[in-house]
């Protein structure tokens, strides 16, 4: 009834009030300080008095030539390589054997399941006894077998790893979730029928469920990525970025920029990289693997 | 075979907290020696819980997700029905204004939001460390998938009968929506229970500061705590939501399901 | 129905009247504090103040652990700029000249009365020159420490060492730390001879290398730095070459949290570490210690370091008032003493070791004076103008050259030409 007159207006004046309070909410805290992270990046830092002025872009350019940054921006990129895809992997093997009739299976699930609800500063607390020289863990484990102890966190070559590790034990668990809704998900016939035809598993899994699997993929994949980037509460237990900035990762260091040396203009500077990361990994993702999905 | 992979993951999955667990309830001496015959102590947890002031943490923790679930309900409620109901000028770039918060996470604009809030010196109160993720775009997408499947002819029934915009969301969207409330509800809870970097940013004291942030302070490898204590402090922090976990862990999957599939 | 409502106005503005005027009588302070070891520091702050409410009612203060140095600063700051409460607070003395130059806290100079000028000279002239810059003292001397030698004597008796003879000079040290090295059967190092902490605050480690080398590591302007000397650099080998040639010391860094339980559970025959640790060390050691002052190479040395009082620009003059008054009672001979004994850190003053209490607990326990009579060799903490970036020059530095990333030589040069490019700017 309403519909019929003057309705069109009425449901334009309804939807704008209704989305008011979140929109509000998301234009200050979402879009206000993108377009705030671009201005203060084309400014200076106030000090000392000095209000902050035009500097175009000096603060890019201060980036470009801090190696620092780039150190960090490499490290970014290797825990990104070293997570995604190892948790991805677990996560779809952990998926599978839940789905299946296995041994003790409530508690195997629950161990999966276990790491995702635990936050991740508590996480770092107890892998920092693992990772200890000497008297750690995985040393006193290494020690039975002869092995001799390594300065995990403190050695530049394995600190990255230390951190990759705890982390894809962290998440498998968590993405292992959203496979295994897409398997149970997946039309029972289909696995009827291979069984009949006899396709071995693997042929099946490869040709049938992977595909069918896609788009869990790419949502977990986003994710992830996302994570790679945002995710940084374990260094501030396990290594402060450290040794020399081998573990340091570009939020760790923007936070450090921001709230330790009070550069404001030049963290807003690395906000707006980070922030330009992102957008650019979500169009090519989604680009990418919406294309593949949509021919299988 | 794989199925004793599946098991040696688990077993190995569930390493760290059993650690955790052994060095918290045996003596400090015990923290790195595994001694079947150590005896069982409650004394980590006593001087964890004297050290630092996780009462008053875990009071804030449950504060605060009280508080951002109950405004990202009623928020997100009201948007996704908005966009699921209602043609109105600019609502696809509406849609995809909101969408641009699943990508570009709060955390990442720690810095502006931090300069914000503290021009509406809020800074080290409850509700800052809420604020940016109260219009959840994850919720208001979730609802609106939710609300667009609800048939028309219940929502024209109700009309029929006098029913407003509002009591129509209320009588008939909201009550339809039950699992993906609950679904939503748990993945935020842990989400916010389990939050530390912007929390730590934006909260100065004992009396704001949420458990992570607390755990962060008191377990920080330089105030030397020893490892028993502080795998003690690790628990207590982490209980309240492992306990819920255990209890409900059918429901607590069955909602991370939900919420991913959608 | 009007009249009644207007008097249940009146009376529950009085009420609310009758019940604050107690509450705004008191000068309400807060103030932020660090922990860098551990131990009971939160409890015994407030038992602290607790007691100086009993002698001040006027005075409530509510005090806020507030993480290590950095975090500490971080959020006083971040406090200061959302324009929280907070009227003071330890932080890092060498925070100073940042502090100085974001323009927030007020030289005590311009806070105290002229009766108070003695109680400003009180304090051990080598913690203050952390405190003051341009003729003013602008940080009180609270939680200060000097880095010692911790040795266990048990080890050194099975390793056939005098368990009495700390070492003296970098070449004892080192030979001793080879005798000291404990091997297991798979040939294993067991128990490292040394261990000095490389995490946290390496700086501060390498503060003291550099002076027993014969150099300090910038001027008292803060405003230069002199990484690149040749005496320091041949400082950073000797720590390298520490767990380099001489295999005495892990390789990489040695986690400064950590390091005390390795020491406690005899990973490591020696440490170098704050005396903040002392009262830890003491009430987890199993097995005989010992405490000395650092060995020296050209010469003994150390730096001080710790917190300092600050008091806040933004504190109204009532709460200036109080908080000074906090300030000289919680640095007072008593109170710094009690301080000293519970947790290992320096009495500020020499008062505080004239004290029956301290007297006496340095007799039982001759290494709770170390740190005082090491002061006589110690030097200013690293305090440059934006310290916290020229710190992690510096930090980044030694890490590299402990980690072998890179050589200490060009490690320090460009942590130099890094410094320099930060600090010329405040040499105009």
């Amino acid at each position: 009834m309403r519909r019929l007159l003057g309705g069109r207006r009425l449901d334009a004046v309804h939807g704008w009030l209704l989305l008011l309070p979140a929109a509000v909410l998301l234009a200050t805290f979402t879009h206000y300080p993108i377009l705030a992270s671009l201005v203060d990046s084309v400014r200076s830092t106030p000090r000392g008095g000095q209000p902050a002025v035009f500097v175009g872009l000096e603060n890019y350019g201060f980036m470009a030539a801090d190696p620092i940054f780039w150190r960090v921006m490499g490290n970014n990129v290797v825990f990104a390589l070293g997570t995604i895809p190892a948790s991805i992997v677990l996560a779809l093997l952990m998926a599978t054997w839940i789905d299946r009739r296995l041994p003790a299976r409530a508690l195997v699930r629950l161990a999966y399941f276990t790491p995702t609800i635990l936050p991740m500063v508590a996480v770092a607390n107890i892998w920092l006894f693992f990772y200890t020289p000497q008297f750690g863990l995985l040393d006193q484990v290494r020690a039975l077998f002869g092995a001799a102890h390594h300065n995990w966190l403190g050695d530049p070559s394995t600190v990255m790893g230390c951190l990759i590790v705890m982390t894809v034990w962290k998440e498998a668990g968590f993405f292992s979730i959203f496979y295994l809704a897409a398997l149970q998900h997946l039309p029972p016939d289909l696995k009827e029928a291979a069984a009949i035809e006899g396709t071995p598993r693997w042929t099946f899994f490869r040709r049938v469920t992977l595909p069918l699997l896609m788009p869990t993929t790419l949502f977990v994949l986003v994710n992830a990525t996302i994570n790679s980037f945002k995710l940084v509460d374990q260094l501030f237990i396990l290594t402060k970025g450290g040794p020399d900035n081998a573990s340091n990762l570009l939020l760790y260091y923007l936070y450090e920029v921001a709230f330790g040396y009070n550069d404001w203009a030049y963290a807003a500077t690395l906000t707006v990289l980070l922030l330009a990361i992102l957008a650019v990994l979500a169009i090519a993702q989604f680009g990418l693997i919406e294309r593949r999905v949509h021919y299988r | 075979m794989e199925n004793a992979a599946a098991l040696l993951l688990a077993v190995l999955w569930i390493l760290p907290l059993a650690y955790a667990v052994w060095a918290a309830f045996h003596p400090p001496e015990y923290a790195t020696r595994f001694d079947l015959t150590a005896p069982l102590t409650l004394g980590n947890f006593q001087r964890a819980w004297a050290v630092a002031p996780f009462a008053r943490y875990i009071v804030n923790t449950v504060l605060l997700v009280t508080m951002v679930l109950a405004a990202q309900f009623v928020l997100c409620t009201l948007a996704a029905y908005a966009f699921a109901r209602f043609a109105f000028p600019g609502r696809d770039l509406a849609f995809a204004l909101v969408l641009v918060q699943i990508l570009i996470v709060p955390e990442v604009l720690l810095v502006e939001n931090y300069t914000t809030l503290s021009r509406l010196d809020l800074v080290d109160t409850v509700p800052a460390i809420g604020l940016p993720y109260m219009a959840s775009a994850f919720g208001i997408f979730l609802l609106r998938q939710t609300f667009k499947q609800v048939p028309r002819d219940l929502e024209e029934a109700a009309q029929v009968e006098g029913a407003g915009v509002l009591r129509v969301l209320l009588s008939v969207y909201v009550p339809l929506a039950r699992p993906t409330y609950l679904a939503y509800g748990l993945v935020s809870v842990s989400y916010h229970w389990n939050n530390f970097l912007w929390p730590l940013v934006v909260t100065n004291s004992v009396e704001t500061r949420p458990i992570t942030v607390g755990l962060g302070i008191f377990a920080a490898p330089e105030t030397g705590v020893s490892w028993a204590v502080i795998s003690a402090g690790t628990l207590l922090s982490v209980a309240p939501l492992l306990v819920a976990f255990l209890l409900f862990q059918r429901q607590f999957v069955q909602s991370f399901m939900r919420a991913g599939i959608k | 129905m009007f009249s009644l409502s207007v008097r249940r106005i009146t009376a529950a503005l009085l009420a609310v009247g009758l019940f604050a005027l107690p509450a705004r009588a008191a000068t309400e302070l807060t103030m932020y504090y660090p922990i860098a070891v551990g131990g009971p520091i939160p409890k015994l702050i407030d038992s602290m103040i607790a007691e100086f409410e009993k002698g001040h009612p006027a005075i409530k203060v509510t005090a806020v652990y507030a993480g290590n140095y950095d975090d500490t600063r971080n959020k006083a700051l971040a406090a200061l700029k959302a324009g929280n409460p907070v009227q003071l607070s330890v932080l890092f003395s060498i925070d100073l000249f940042e502090l100085i130059d974001q323009d927030v806290i007020v030289p005590f100079d311009d806070l105290v009365t002229a009766a108070d000028k003695p109680w400003l000279e009180s304090f051990y002239p080598g913690l203050m020159e952390n405190s003051r810059t341009k003729g003013k003292t602008w940080g009180i001397p609270f939680q200060r420490s000097t880095i010692v030698l911790y040795w266990n004597k048990d080890a050194f008796k099975q390793a056939g060492l005098d368990p009495n003879k700390p070492p003296a000079t970098w070449g004892e040290m080192v030979e001793m730390a080879k005798r000291l090295v404990q091997k297991g059967a798979s040939g294993n190092v067991t128990r490292y001879g040394l261990m000095i902490p490389s995490t946290g605050y390496p700086y501060w480690m390498f503060q003291a290398l550099a002076r027993q080398n014969g150099e300090v590591l910038m001027n008292q302007d803060g405003n230069r730095t002199f990484f690149d000397k040749p005496a320091v650099v041949e400082a950073l080998a000797f720590w390298r070459d520490l767990g380099g040639t001489h295999g005495v010391m892990p390789k990489g860094t040695v986690e400064w949290g950590t390091l005390r339980e390795a020491f406690l559970q005899g990973k490591t025959a020696m440490m170098w570490h704050t005396t903040g640790n002392l009262t830890p060390v003491r009430t987890g050691a199993k097995f005989d210690f010992g405490v000395a002052m650092l060995p020296a190479s050209k010469m003994r040395g150390s730096p001080t370091g710790g917190g300092n009082f600050y008091v806040f620009k933004k504190a109204s003059p009532e709460e200036r008032k109080a908080a000074v008054a906090f300030i000289k009672w919680m640095t007072a001979p008593e109170q710094a003493a009690r301080w000293s004994i519970e947790t290992g850190y320096m009495g500020v003053t020499r008062a505080a070791y004239d004290t029956p209490a301290l007297k006496k607990y340095a007799a039982e326990f001759p290494a709770a004076a170390v740190a005082r009579d090491q002061l006589q060799h110690a030097v200013a903490e690293l305090a440059v103008h934006e310290n916290a970036r020229v710190k992690k020059l510096l930090d980044d530095a030694i890490q590299a050259a402990l980690t072998g990333g890179k050589e200490p030589k060009a490690a320090l040069a460009e942590a130099q030409a890094g410094a320099e490019r930060i600090l010329s700017r405040y040499r105009r």
